[in-house]
């Protein structure tokens, strides 16, 4: 206190100046990781946003005795040159799967091929010949047209970029997720409850605990590798199956599970348990009736982040074979299937170029579902969290 | 209270029950599963999604494990659990085809597809470019002949090499050791070249620089692809069906005064090219009943014609006595002997 006034003034000017650079450096430091963000949202809406449209084209369908040998003979030669592949080879089995079809003709919008799509979106193209200009004429008349792709979400992949969807992949993760949900959830949490509630505090459980932090932080392949092992070749589930990749992302998922019950539960403070203990609750009671239902919010919050984090895993489905050409969707949890990132990771290897904007696509969707997750997650917290 | 936790945990060990119980049920596989060659997938997977449209079939499943990964599970056994087609962007070698023969995988069937071109491409913007194939090798390996020894790679530009060559740097994107298209590589073009010369000895050379001129891109070809664009002194490595795509934005250098053209690809005058094949097991051919169907429409000549869908997404077509003596070989099963790969 013996310092001077100008001392302590200059001094003061030093300390703010110090906290507004502080200030600055950190606001610069989150402006620059937002721009980081709307870089990469721009880029992927540009190249994503024109999957969602796709082109049709209007044929001529004759249904003749040739057409049921050849799809192709079905349609005008012209017109029949800029049409998907995908539809024309269906044609056979149409009449054969409805004979009365036979002698028929009708007019309908089909997929045209993703030549001619890229060409009208603007993009590079291996249209030939007079093909620009027929597609042009066809545009003129109101015969080719841009409209919105109900094929990406109705279908599952195709190596024909027009007709190559993301429906099997979007089923298989939700197979995947409920099976690693079903086996995460329930173990995570007795396993969250039995150390926080009623293990004793020795050497035993705090080397369990260690290991279970550690585990959270294991690169993910690594789990792979023991679902190879473990499930694939010693308890023989079928290869690329929900099931297998199910089980897989589970083991990932149980450490962040079982870490964040375990905070939502010691967040529960200890006079609820010693109330309920006072009127004479077992333990089981107790844990059952309070602290559970309090620690919920946490719990799924803690969840849904485990599962959103094992959604967008593909590392560990490469080794049990999810990565994988499946155009099916997968009938059964035994049956091969795939999963949204393992998709855009087997487009973004593609050579054809109309599989640029399918990857884009495909990352648009998976994001939006990650933010609803994520989102859902805050308002469950925001909801339904008790400040004590 | 004890009982509930007690029903609690029996429960719980029923579902477990119930999950693993799924997992035992064994099942009649109409399904067929095939491994093998990122380079062959492509083409592979365009026939699998044919068959699963045009027949009542589930559409077969395919991984791409690369060339070795998919003959080792191939060659695992005899069973439900194995794949029945192994796609190899290169012929199985003998010690393979003993490991099968030692796992009860005794009957298979080689089915040759197409052929596949590697080029050494660069940027449309740039001037077209003759090399010849030891020029190329110069370019990339780690130790080169000065003087009757071997001295770590001095080129630091490509009219070190040879004054007729363009004073660019030198700089390769590849692919990564793990990469078929590499294995190609080092043996069409950095064994094929050193075996010319006498300071490698007998053996082959094939260890490739690692001085930063050449740099390992990745598994992804249109990642090499997108570089090129934007590095346009650079040179990539990569398989021809990328070429096809990228026709306004590549151009691929000629090799030894031949161009990467499907009919000098198909002819074996482009000297780095190779063939691509499939491999099947007939011993599943019983139990998995559409096993021989696929194969069937695989090499028709609508898929691996000269104007089949394959070449059209960038598979070079066998001369046609080949694809004859290829339908043949399928007509027949003929089995693959040990002495058929000397």
């Amino acid at each position: 206190m013996s310092q001077s006034f100008d001392v302590i003034s200059s001094q003061l000017k030093k300390r703010h100046r110090r906290s507004a650079r502080l200030k600055w450096i950190s606001m610069s430091a989150l402006g620059l990781a937002g721009l980081f963000l709307v870089l990469f949202f721009a880029d992927m809406l540009g190249k994503g946003l024109p999957a969602f449209q796709q082109t049709y084209v209007q044929v001529e369908l004759e249904y003749t005795e040739e057409a049921s040998r050849m799809g192709r003979a079905a349609m005008d030669p012209e017109v029949a040159r800029l049409v998907s592949r995908t539809f024309e080879r269906l044609i056979p089995r149409m009449i054969r799967d409805n004979p009365d079809l036979l002698g028929t003709s009708e007019t309908r919008w089909v997929l045209a091929k993703s030549e001619v799509d890229q060409y009208l979106k603007g993009h590079a193209n291996k249209l030939r010949g007079n093909e620009p200009e027929l597609v042009d004429e066809l545009v003129e008349a109101g015969r080719v047209d841009l409209r919105f792709n109900t094929t990406f979400f109705s279908r599952g992949d195709s190596k024909m970029a027009e007709s190559a969807g993301i429906l099997a992949a979007a089923v298989g993760t939700v197979m995947t997720l409920l099976v690693t949900l079903a086996i995460a959830f329930p173990i995570g949490v007795m396993t969250a409850v039995y150390l926080e509630e009623f293990a004793p505090d020795n050497r035993l459980t705090q080397l369990i605990e260690i290991n279970i932090n550690n585990l959270a932080a294991i690169p993910s392949i690594l789990f792979g590798l023991l679902g190879l092992a473990i499930f694939i070749n010693f308890f023989g589930v079928p290869r690329s199956s929900p099931l297998v990749g199910g089980m897989t992302l589970a083991l990932m998922t149980l450490p962040v599970i079982i870490i964040a019950t375990r905070t939502a539960l010691r967040s529960v403070p200890d006079s609820i348990r010693h109330a309920a203990f006072g009127v004479g609750c077992s333990r089981w009671q107790v844990v059952r009736d309070h602290v559970l239902p309090l620690a919920m919010p946490g719990i799924m919050t803690g969840s849904i982040i485990g599962l959103a984090q094992a959604m967008g895993e593909t590392a560990p489905l490469i080794i049990v074979g999810m990565v994988a050409f499946i155009p099916d969707v997968s009938p059964s949890f035994t049956q091969a299937a795939t999963v949204l990132p393992a998709q855009i990771f087997t487009w973004a290897g593609e050579p054809e170029r109309a599989f640029v904007e399918k990857t884009a696509g495909g990352i648009l969707v998976l994001l939006a579902i990650l933010i609803f997750l994520n989102a859902s997650a805050v308002l469950l917290r925001k909801k339904f969290e008790r400040r004590w | 209270m004890n009982r509930t936790i007690k029903s609690r945990a029996f429960k719980t060990t029923i579902v477990a029950a119930a999950v693993m119980g799924v997992v035992g049920v064994a099942q009649a596989r109409d399904q067929i599963r095939i491994v093998g060659s990122s380079t062959v997938y492509p083409f592979a997977s365009y026939v699998t999604e044919e068959f699963g449209a045009v027949t009542d079939y589930p559409t077969p499943v395919i991984e791409s494990t690369g060339s070795g990964g998919g003959i080792r599970l191939f060659c695992n056994g005899v069973g439900e659990g194995t794949p029945d087609i192994s796609n190899a962007s290169r012929r199985i070698k003998s010690s393979e085809l003993e490991r099968c023969e030692e796992n009860g995988v005794t009957d298979v069937t080689e089915v040759k597809i197409g052929s596949d071109g590697i080029v050494f491409a660069q940027s449309s913007s740039n001037e077209a470019l003759d090399l010849s194939l030891e020029q190329l090798f110069l370019a990339v390996a780690a130790k080169v002949p000065q003087d009757g020894e071997l001295v770590d790679n001095p080129y630091e530009k490509w009219s070190d090499i040879d004054a007729s060559l363009p004073d660019r740097k030198i700089s390769i994107y590849g692919p990564p050791s793990t990469s078929g298209t590499r294995d190609a590589f080092e043996e069409l073009v950095m064994e094929a070249a050193s075996g010319e010369m006498e300071e490698y000895g007998e053996d082959g050379y094939t260890d490739i620089r690692a001085d930063g001129a050449y740099i390992d891109a990745g598994e992804n070809d249109n990642l090499i692809v997108q570089r090129l664009s934007e590095d346009t002194e650079a040179f990539g490595i990569f398989g021809y069906s990328f070429l096809v795509e990228n026709p306004d934005a590549l151009i691929a250098a000629s090799i030894d005064g031949v161009e990467a053209e499907p009919e000098a690809i198909s002819a074996g005058d482009y000297p780095i090219a190779r063939s691509l094949f499939f491999y099947v097991k007939n011993q599943h051919a019983e139990d998995v009943p559409p096993l021989y169907d696929y194969v069937e429409m695989f090499v028709t000549e609508e898929m691996i014609g000269e104007d089949g869908y394959l070449t059209d997404i960038g598979l070079i077509p066998l001369p046609e006595e080949e694809r004859d003596a290829t339908r043949q070989k399928v007509q027949e099963r003929t089995g693959l002997q040990a002495s058929d790969l000397n």
